[in-house]
């Protein structure tokens, strides 16, 4: 998008796209970490999708599918909020995927 | 038909919002504009406005209650000062960068510490970056004046800017004099109707205000909110005449007392300007060409105005009722000399800190300001820079 000057901008900080954050991929954020989701401990709590600051849990038809790292910060809440004995979700190196965000 | 009413400082201000009746008022008592708040909780009591009046736990939330209700597209208005503004602190950046035009009336007090609750400027004089609109009175009658004028100034779609109005704490806030207060009509229709850019009340479009900015837009909106400061000029120009027009008292960016033909210099703002003409009538008694300049408005800074009354002067002091620990010389005076500095033909100057936690300066305190500049038009020398009036040296 293209990123107005300052007499473009509506006056007081006023944003008028709604929904814009989409276009602000918080995933370029993660530093080293990312969650792994694994469905066979998962026990659909919805605590990982509740807890999450960048919407970034996936779900599809009402059931958590993974990670949707195009926002994902790697921040871990989802991890360490997840109930279960054996983790749904675990945070793991994340180094390879990183060279390639970046540039993006 | 304008009325003559006995009030003081305060309660000029608050008679002013009782005719123009925003739709919020929230604000905390604070000696001494208490009594503006006091004023104002009185009239809502009374029945007499029908805006609402918020008395909140203190004065962070007061211009937080402010900002809320002015995004929600109400005409708003609050007053304190000194410890109380300094409470605001934050919020008053908030207000000035969502452009949210709120009025508010500072009875100008000294900052802690020592504690202190007689009048300087200490605390406007802090609050000079935050982007307001900063308007200076010199009695109760331009406080009034002012206040009206405020709400025109900041409410206007290309100013879009919060304007305070300062008054001296106890000289001005809480001497009486009779003022001519406007008809509550007539005020009404000059003050006209407030038309926000953007009220949250407004659903039928979806906007957001005040999210984060990150460094690729951040610089853009800060230029954006220079530009309503920048455009503010013109419109205390029409405002001022407009106002003169239908009420018959005139206002400048600064007046000019017997300037014509002087070759010294003071200037000075707020109630001391009152002691500074009485001065300056008995020097020119004495034969001395002297005269007096008081800035009306700080915010945007008259800069260009200023400097073309004071280029063809020998001397000038300037004299300010703060002090900036550490820099060299008060606002007024630095901006000052830094207005003139571009002119080849420029007075020598110098900057005298007067008037802190409410000290008294008298006709010859001036007197002994004019009798330094006398010298320095003189000598042509400035042999101290910066200096203090009525203070034990020792």
């Amino acid at each position: 998008m293209k990123k107005e000057n300052w007499k473009e901008l509506p006056l007081g900080c006023v944003n008028i796209h709604p929904g814009n954050s989409r276009e602000n991929l918080t995933g370029t954020w993660r530093s080293g970490r990312k969650p792994e989701f694994m469905a066979k401990n998962c026990i659909q709590c919805y605590f990982c999708w509740l807890y999450c600051p960048h919407f970034a849990i996936r779900v599809e038809g009402e059931k958590v599918i993974g990670i949707n790292y195009d926002y994902c910060t790697g921040c871990g809440l989802c991890s360490e909020e997840c109930p279960t004995k054996e983790k749904a979700i675990v945070m793991v190196k994340e180094e390879i995927e990183l060279k390639e965000r970046r540039g993006r | 038909m304008s009325t003559f009413k006995p009030l003081n400082g305060n309660q000029t201000i608050a008679e002013a919002a009782r005719q123009v009746d925003p739709d919020v008022v929230a604000a905390y008592p604070i000696t001494p504009s208490t009594a503006i708040v006091e004023s104002i909780a009185q009239f809502k009591a009374d029945g007499l406005i029908k805006g609402e009046f918020v008395c909140p736990e203190s004065e962070h939330s007061a211009m937080s209650m402010c900002i809320g209700a002015a995004s929600a597209g109400g005409r708003v208005m609050t007053a304190t000062c000194s410890q109380g503004l300094a409470l605001m602190w934050e919020m008053l950046y908030i207000a000035a960068g969502l452009r949210l035009p709120i009025v508010a009336g500072i009875a100008n007090r000294a900052l802690s510490a020592p504690i202190n609750i007689h009048g300087d400027h200490s605390d406007t004089m802090g609050a000079r970056d935050a982007g307001w609109i900063h308007l200076y009175s010199e009695n109760c009658q331009e406080a009034y004046d002012n206040c009206l004028q405020a709400f025109r100034i900041a409410e206007h779609p290309e100013v879009m800017t919060p304007v305070l109005v300062g008054l001296d704490g106890f000289i001005i806030s809480h001497s009486v004099e009779v003022i001519q207060v406007e008809d509550d009509q007539r005020v009404k229709a000059f003050v006209g109707e407030y038309k926000p850019l953007f009220p949250l009340l407004d659903t039928s479009r979806r906007f957001t205000v005040g999210p984060l900015d990150f460094t690729d837009y951040y610089f853009e909106h800060k230029r954006s909110q220079i530009e309503g400061i920048e455009r503010a000029p013109a419109v205390i120009e029409q405002v001022a005449k407009d106002f003169g027009r239908e009420f018959g008292r005139h206002y400048g960016f600064f007046e000019e007392y017997r300037m014509k033909d002087a070759e010294i210099g003071i200037v000075v703002m707020s109630s001391a300007a009152g002691t500074g003409k009485d001065a300056v009538d008995e020097l020119r008694d004495e034969g001395l060409p002297i005269g007096l300049v008081k800035p009306r408005v700080f915010r945007p800074f008259p800069h260009v105005g200023l400097a073309e009354a004071l280029k063809k002067l020998k001397a000038v002091a300037v004299l300010d009722r703060c002090s900036s620990p550490g820099a060299f010389g008060a606002p007024l005076f630095t901006e000052i000399r830094s207005a003139l500095y571009d002119y080849d033909k420029r007075p020598k100057m110098v900057n005298y800190v007067y008037g802190l936690g409410g000290r008294d300066i008298k006709v010859e305190h001036f007197k002994e300001a004019a009798r330094a500049l006398v010298k320095i038009a003189e000598t042509g020398k400035v042999t101290q820079q910066c200096g203090y009036l009525n203070l034990r040296e020792g």
